[in-house]
């Protein structure tokens, strides 16, 4: 497949950033598409120009490192799946294919498609963990009976990966999606009972803070999201954080 | 409890309670309005009750345009906050493909519903307070001895450009309604295995209504 790729291009975070033209033939289907970004900067770097940046790691969908906003879809048109395990085979020959970084206030561009994405690590500092007393006798966590919905319900929030599709792809840029998903992992059993209350307000007034947009149900977050986190994770913690605020 | 409303999902709970209760006044206006089609004498004596009893007078009324007042700049001050929170906008950005039309416009079909709450306050509001409070007429008889209600009501849509901007306006509520009900009960956090059956009824309620509104406009004009 020959290919033109329009590439957010970008020296910094002060710099002001323009979409970059690259040619680019000879595509496999079979590539992944950060197969095929790989083979652009290898071309760029022999012509000695700057490589593209982006983020990747583990490049099997589970890391949540890759990200990218692909022809103005998170992750790109494919549905379930991280840009790692996005597939050339989606796109046509003679395609022109816009790639942009993930915009939101609170996911700054470092340089060409890198964000930092730190504000959801501090978010998860406010209170996504719950504190367990590892010295002395702990009690095996199967000791404790947990509902099978609900333990099935824990874990498809837990699955959540952290990425940040859901804030790039809201037109509101909330990051809803995420935090309910965090507090429902916890919400659902009993080691997350204990400290519930706190965990949400914490996590909620952390959200508000890094500058996230409010949610207005749209769903573009659940259809986008690479592990099909539902958004009754977020109808739950408006459940939890009503009644936290009643409480505290 | 302290800063509830204050945070994202308090000013979300706080614009969803304004918004049941906009649809349940909607739904008592169109019971109200529908009897016009069926009997003048039916709709013009609820119209009287509505129009002097007290506590609607006082009391629902005031609380209705407080609802109103706070659904519309709640509304201005969540859209501000998020543009906020993207400053700088995708060069390509495919909406459509994960989101309807109506989730991602309402401060759109809430501005035309704005345009159009002042119409229909200069058509009908206005000249009932000022007849009632301003002139002291509380009767809400005509000099002949009938009730007015029906006959103003009858008399408005005679002109087809007024029926064409009312109709025009609950396409726009209903589009409105589309995404709103069922997003007022997410943000009350109803949306789990029990609430499934609730997102049909959103639609019947955000189809039928506004349609029944544009059913008793036409028939008044229709029927001079």
């Amino acid at each position: 497949m020959n290919l033109t790729l329009k590439i957010w291009r970008q020296k910094n975070a002060n710099d002001k950033g323009k979409l970059v033209d690259y040619k680019i033939s000879d595509v496999s289907p079979d590539m992944s598409f950060l197969e095929m970004l790989d083979v652009l900067n290898e071309d760029l770097i022999n012509k000695g120009e700057d490589p593209v940046a982006f983020d990747h790691d583990c490049r099997e969908g589970i890391c949540g490192m890759c990200s990218l906003y692909i022809n103005g879809e998170a992750h790109g048109p494919d549905r379930g799946v991280t840009t790692c395990q996005l597939h050339m085979r989606m796109f046509k020959d003679g395609d022109t294919i816009f790639i942009e970084p993930f915009r939101a206030t609170a996911f700054p561009v470092i340089k060409d498609l890198v964000v930092d994405r730190s504000s959801f690590d501090r978010i998860q500092h406010a209170g996504g963990f719950i504190s367990v007393n590892t010295s002395g006798r702990p009690v095996d966590a199967n000791n404790i009976p947990v509902n099978k919905h609900d333990a099935d319900e824990a874990f498809e929030a837990a699955t959540c990966i952290g990425c940040g599709a859901c804030v790039a792809s809201c037109k509101n840029s909330s990051a809803m999606l995420f935090v309910g998903a965090k507090v429902s992992q916890f919400a659902l059993l009993p080691q997350g009972k204990v400290e519930a209350t706190e965990r949400v307000l914490n996590m909620v007034k952390q959200m508000d803070e890094e500058g996230f947009g409010n949610c207005t149900n749209t769903g573009a977050c659940e259809v986008e999201c690479p592990k099909g986190i539902s958004l009754e994770n977020i109808a739950r913690m408006n459940r939890e954080y009503l009644a936290a605020s009643l409480k505290g | 409890m302290s800063g509830i409303f204050n945070s994202s999902i308090g000013r979300k709970f706080a614009m969803a309670l304004s918004a049941f209760f906009l649809m349940i006044f909607l739904l008592q206006h169109f019971a109200i309005n529908i009897l016009s089609v069926f009997s003048e004498e039916a709709f013009n004596s609820a119209s009287h009750f509505m129009g002097t009893f007290w506590v609607v007078q006082y009391i629902f009324q005031p609380v209705l345009i407080f609802g109103v007042i706070f659904h519309f700049i709640m509304g201005f001050v969540l859209e501000i906050r998020n543009r906020n929170a993207r400053k700088i906008s995708y060069v390509k950005n495919n909406g459509g493909a994960n989101s309807t039309w109506m989730s991602r416009n309402m401060i759109w079909s809430g501005l035309t519903i704005l345009a159009f709450l002042v119409l229909h306050f200069i058509d009908f509001w206005i000249p009932e307070i000022s007849t009632k409070y301003f002139q002291g007429d509380m009767t809400g008889l005509l000099p002949d001895g009938n009730f007015r209600y029906y006959e103003e009501l009858h008399h408005k849509f005679e002109n087809p450009l007024r029926v064409a901007a009312y109709c025009l306006a609950f396409v726009f509520l209903s589009l409105h309604l589309l995404h709103g009900f069922n997003s007022a009960f997410q943000s009350v956090g109803a949306n789990n295995k029990y609430t499934k059956g609730l997102k049909g009824f959103g639609k019947a309620y955000a189809i039928l209504i506004p349609l029944g509104f544009v059913f008793i406009a036409l028939y008044h004009h229709f029927n001079h």
